[in-house]
C-alpha cells in the first residue's frame, strides 16, 4: 500500500491543448493517504475516470507528476506501478475457471505455483467465491464476475492501491448494497488504499471516509460526507450532493444580513471579504423551516417520498425546496424561516467564510 | 378460450414450397433419377439400381480426386486461418487506416472467380506472366503447366490470395467487438502479448472462426472455377479436384448415371464433414 501524490497533474486528450477548455483534467494537486478510502464523485465527463486512469498508468498525464510513497512513477507502466483496477463492466477471462482467473495476475508475474495456490485460496475466502473456484467464469452472474475482477486485484498482496471505476454500475440494487459493505469490511481488515470513482452520491458517501468532488476537470472539494453536506465549498457540491440539492439564490449582502427582493435574511455572521462578484445564498432544504412565522411563500407542489415530504414553493419569485417531516402539516398560510446553521454564502460560486 | 383451427393457413406456405421445389427439390430429384438409371440415348432409360453408386465407390479415380480435394482443403485451412487471424490482429483499430484496410481486404472477394483464375493463369505464365517470368529469370524452374508441384503451389497461393480476406474480415469483426477494458485489465494483470491473444482475443473470435472454417472448408471442397481456368485439372490429373472430375464425367464423358451418383455422394460428404466440423467446434466451445 502506498500514499499517492498527484503533483499539479493536468491532462488533455488532444495533442495541442491551448486553453483550459482543451483539458479534461485542469489541475489536480492532491494526496491520497496510505490506507485511505477515497471516493471520486462527479457527473459524467468531469474527469474522474481520466484521473483514475492516470493513477493506474493507463493514461500518461500531459503535465505534472505522480508519486507513490514519494517515488516518481509518472513514466512507469501500469505493470511497474503495481496497481489493481476494477472496471465498470466485469472483466473476466471467459475460458478460465474462477480459480485460474484469480491466479492469472500472479502467474503472469512468475510467482511459484505453491504461493499462487495459497494466495488464490485466501482471496477466494475473502471474496466469498470459494464454492465456485472450479467453475468456468463465464457462467457466473454479474456480481460474481465483478467479485472476480476485484479478487484479481486483491490476490496481489503488494499492490499499491486498488482503483474502482464505477464498479457497481451493472449490479442489481440489493447486491450493490452487499458488495459495498463487503468492500468496506475488506478495507477495514486489510487497509488497502482505495480510490472509488462514482457518479452516485449514496455510493460515494457510504463507501468513503473522504469524498473528492470533481467538476469540469477540477477538484472542487475534498471532505468527509458530513462536511460536504453541511459546508459545500462550491455551489456545484451543494447541487450535486443531497436530494433535492441545495437551494441557491442571488442575494445582496450588507454586514450580517442578506437581502433578497423585499426580504431580509439574518446571517450567522458577516461574510469575510470577497463579497464582490455574484453573491449567492445557499441553504439545504433540510434547513428551511416551514411554519406559521417567517417569510411568505406560495406552495406549488408537495412530494411525499416516504420518510419525509419535499415541498416545492415559490419564494420571492424563485423556486425553493423545503423538507418537512412525514407527519407535519402544511400550514394554510405558509411561511419559511432559514436555520442560521445551514446558511452558506457564495461569491462567484465559491464559499465565503463568515466571521462571528 | 375457444381455439379456432383453420387449416387454410397452410396455403400461405405454398409460394415458398413452390419456390423451393423449383430451385432445389426438382433439380435434385433429376439427379437422383439419373443416378439410379442407365440410358443409351433416345430418352430410353433402364433401371440400374445401386450400380452407379457401387461403381463410384469402387473407382480409384473418385477416391484419388477425393484425397486431392481433402489435401487441398486441409492445406488452405492451415494457411488461411492463422494468416487471417494474424492479419486481423495487426489491422488498425481506429483512424484513417481502418477504411483503407477494409477496402483492400474486400477487393479480392469482389472479383468473379473465373477472373481470379484468369488473372493467375496469366500471372503465372512463364512467357508473359510477371510471376512466372520473374521466377524463371531468378533461376527457379517454375512451370505450372508441366510440373504438378508448381501447379499445386499456384492453385494454393491463388486460393490464399482470393479468400484469406474473408477470414481476416470475420476475425476483425470479432476483434473490434472486444471492449477496451479487457485490454486495460490485461495490462494491469501483467498479461503478455501471447496471454492477451490466448485468453482475450481468441475466445472472443471463437464464433466467427467457426463460421470462417466452415465457409472456407465448404468452398474449398467444392472448388471448381479457379483451378479449372488455371490448370484445367492438370498436369495429368494432379489438380483434378472432385468438382472438376465431376464435370469431366458428366459433360466430357457424358456419363450421366455415374456423374449423378457421384454428385449425391459428393453432396453427402460435404454435408457430413460440415456437420462434423460444426459439432466438434460447438462442443469445444460449450466445454469452455
Amino acid at each position: 500500500m502506498a500514499r499517492i501524490d498527484c503533483n499539479h497533474i493536468r491532462h488533455a486528450y488532444g495533442p495541442h491543448p491551448k486553453s483550459d477548455k482543451d483539458y479534461a483534467l485542469k489541475e489536480v494537486h492532491h494526496a491520497f493517504e496510505d490506507g485511505g478510502a477515497y471516493a471520486l464523485l462527479g457527473p459524467s465527463g468531469c474527469g474522474k475516470t481520466t484521473l483514475l486512469n492516470i493513477i493506474s498508468g493507463l493514461l500518461y498525464p500531459s503535465h505534472g507528476e505522480l508519486l507513490f510513497d514519494g517515488k516518481d512513477v509518472t513514466n512507469l507502466s501500469t505493470q511497474e506501478r503495481n496497481i489493481a483496477q476494477v472496471f465498470q463492466f466485469p472483466v473476466i477471462y471467459d475460458t478460465m475457471t474462477v480459480y485460474d482467473n484469480l491466479a492469472f495476475p500472479l502467474r503472469n508475474r512468475g510467482v511459484p505455483e505453491p504461493d499462487v495456490d495459497r494466495k488464490v485460496r485466501e482471496t477466494l475466502e475473502m471474496t466469498g467465491l470459494a464454492d465456485m473456484a472450479r467453475r468456468k467464469a463465464r457462467g457466473l452472474t454479474a456480481d460474481q464476475k465483478q467479485k472476480i475482477s476485484l479478487g484479481r486485484g486483491l490476490v496481489r498482496s503488494d499492490v499499491n492501491a486498488i482503483l474502482f471505476d464505477e464498479p457497481l454500475t451493472v449490479i442489481d440494487p440489493h447486491m450493490k448494497w452487499v458488495l459495498r459493505s463487503q468492500l468496506k469490511q475488506l478495507h477495514r481488515r486489510f487497509g488497502f488504499t482505495m480510490v472509488y470513482v462514482t457518479h452516485d452520491q449514496t455510493e460515494a458517501l457510504t463507501f468513503a471516509e473522504n469524498v473528492v468532488v470533481m467538476y469540469e476537470g477540477e477538484i472542487v472539494q475534498i471532505g468527509s460526507p458530513a462536511e460536504l453536506f453541511e459546508r459545500p465549498k462550491h455551489t456545484f457540491v451543494g447541487y450535486f450532493i443531497g436530494s433535492p440539492g441545495m437551494n441557491v439564490m442571488p442575494v445582496a449582502v450588507e454586514g450580517r444580513s442578506a437581502r433578497l427582493g423585499s426580504q431580509t435574511i439574518e446571517l450567522p455572521g458577516a461574510p469575510k471579504a470577497g463579497t464582490s462578484g455574484v453573491i449567492e445564498l445557499g441553504i439545504r432544504p433540510e434547513y428551511v423551516r416551514l411554519g406559521a412565522t417567517g417569510m411568505p411563500v406560495s406552495i406549488r407542489k408537495v412530494e411525499d417520498i416516504g420518510r419525509h415530504k419535499v415541498v416545492r414553493a415559490s419564494f420571492e419569485g424563485r423556486d425553493i425546496a423545503a423538507i418537512v417531516g412525514e407527519d407535519e402539516d402544511i400550514p394554510a398560510d405558509p411561511k419559511i424561516a432559514f436555520d442560521p446553521d445551514g446558511i452558506n454564502i457564495y461569491a462567484d460560486s465559491w464559499r465565503v467564510e463568515m466571521g462571528g | 378460450m375457444e381455439r379456432t383451427w383453420n387449416n387454410k393457413a397452410w396455403f400461405m406456405v405454398l409460394p415458398v414450397l413452390l419456390l423451393v421445389a423449383f430451385s432445389a427439390i426438382i433439380p435434385l430429384m433429376t439427379v437422383v433419377n439419373y443416378s439410379v438409371q442407365d440410358t443409351f440415348g433416345n430418352n430410353v432409360f433402364f433401371w440400374a439400381g445401386s450400380e452407379w453408386f457401387e461403381e463410384i465407390l469402387h473407382s480409384d479415380r473418385f477416391w484419388e480426386a477425393m484425397a486431392r480435394n481433402l489435401a487441398f482443403s486441409a492445406i488452405i485451412l492451415i494457411i488461411e486461418i492463422p494468416l487471417g487471424i494474424f492479419i486481423a490482429l495487426n489491422m488498425p483499430k481506429k483512424g484513417w487506416g481502418v477504411p483503407v484496410c477494409l477496402v483492400l481486404m474486400a477487393l479480392p472477394l469482389l472479383i468473379p472467380w473465373n477472373v481470379v483464375g484468369t488473372i493467375w493463369q496469366v500471372f503465372g505464365r512463364v512467357d508473359i506472366g510477371l510471376l512466372g517470368y520473374t521466377l524463371r529469370a531468378l533461376g527457379f524452374n517454375y512451370n505450372y503447366v508441366n510440373d504438378p508441384f508448381d501447379a499445386w503451389i499456384t492453385v494454393i497461393v491463388m486460393d490464399v490470395w482470393h479468400w484469406t480476406s474473408l477470414v481476416v474480415l470475420l476475425c476483425y469483426a470479432g476483434l473490434v467487438s472486444i471492449p477496451d477494458a479487457y485490454y486495460q485489465a490485461a495490462k494491469i494483470d501483467g498479461a503478455s502479448r501471447w496471454a492477451i491473444f490466448r485468453y482475450i482475443q481468441l475466445p472472443k473470435m471463437n464464433r466467427v472462426l467457426l463460421i470462417a472454417v466452415l465457409l472456407r472448408f465448404m468452398d474449398s471442397f467444392m472448388i471448381y472455377t479457379e483451378p479449372f481456368v488455371v490448370t484445367g485439372g492438370g498436369p495429368g490429373n494432379t489438380t483434378t479436384f472432385l468438382s472438376i472430375d465431376l464435370v469431366k464425367l458428366a459433360i466430357g464423358e457424358f456419363n450421366l448415371g455415374e456423374a449423378a451418383a457421384m454428385s449425391i455422394v459428393y453432396f453427402l460428404i460435404i454435408m457430413l464433414l460440415s456437420w462434423v466440423f460444426y459439432t466438434v467446434m460447438t462442443a469445444y466451445d460449450a466445454e469452455q
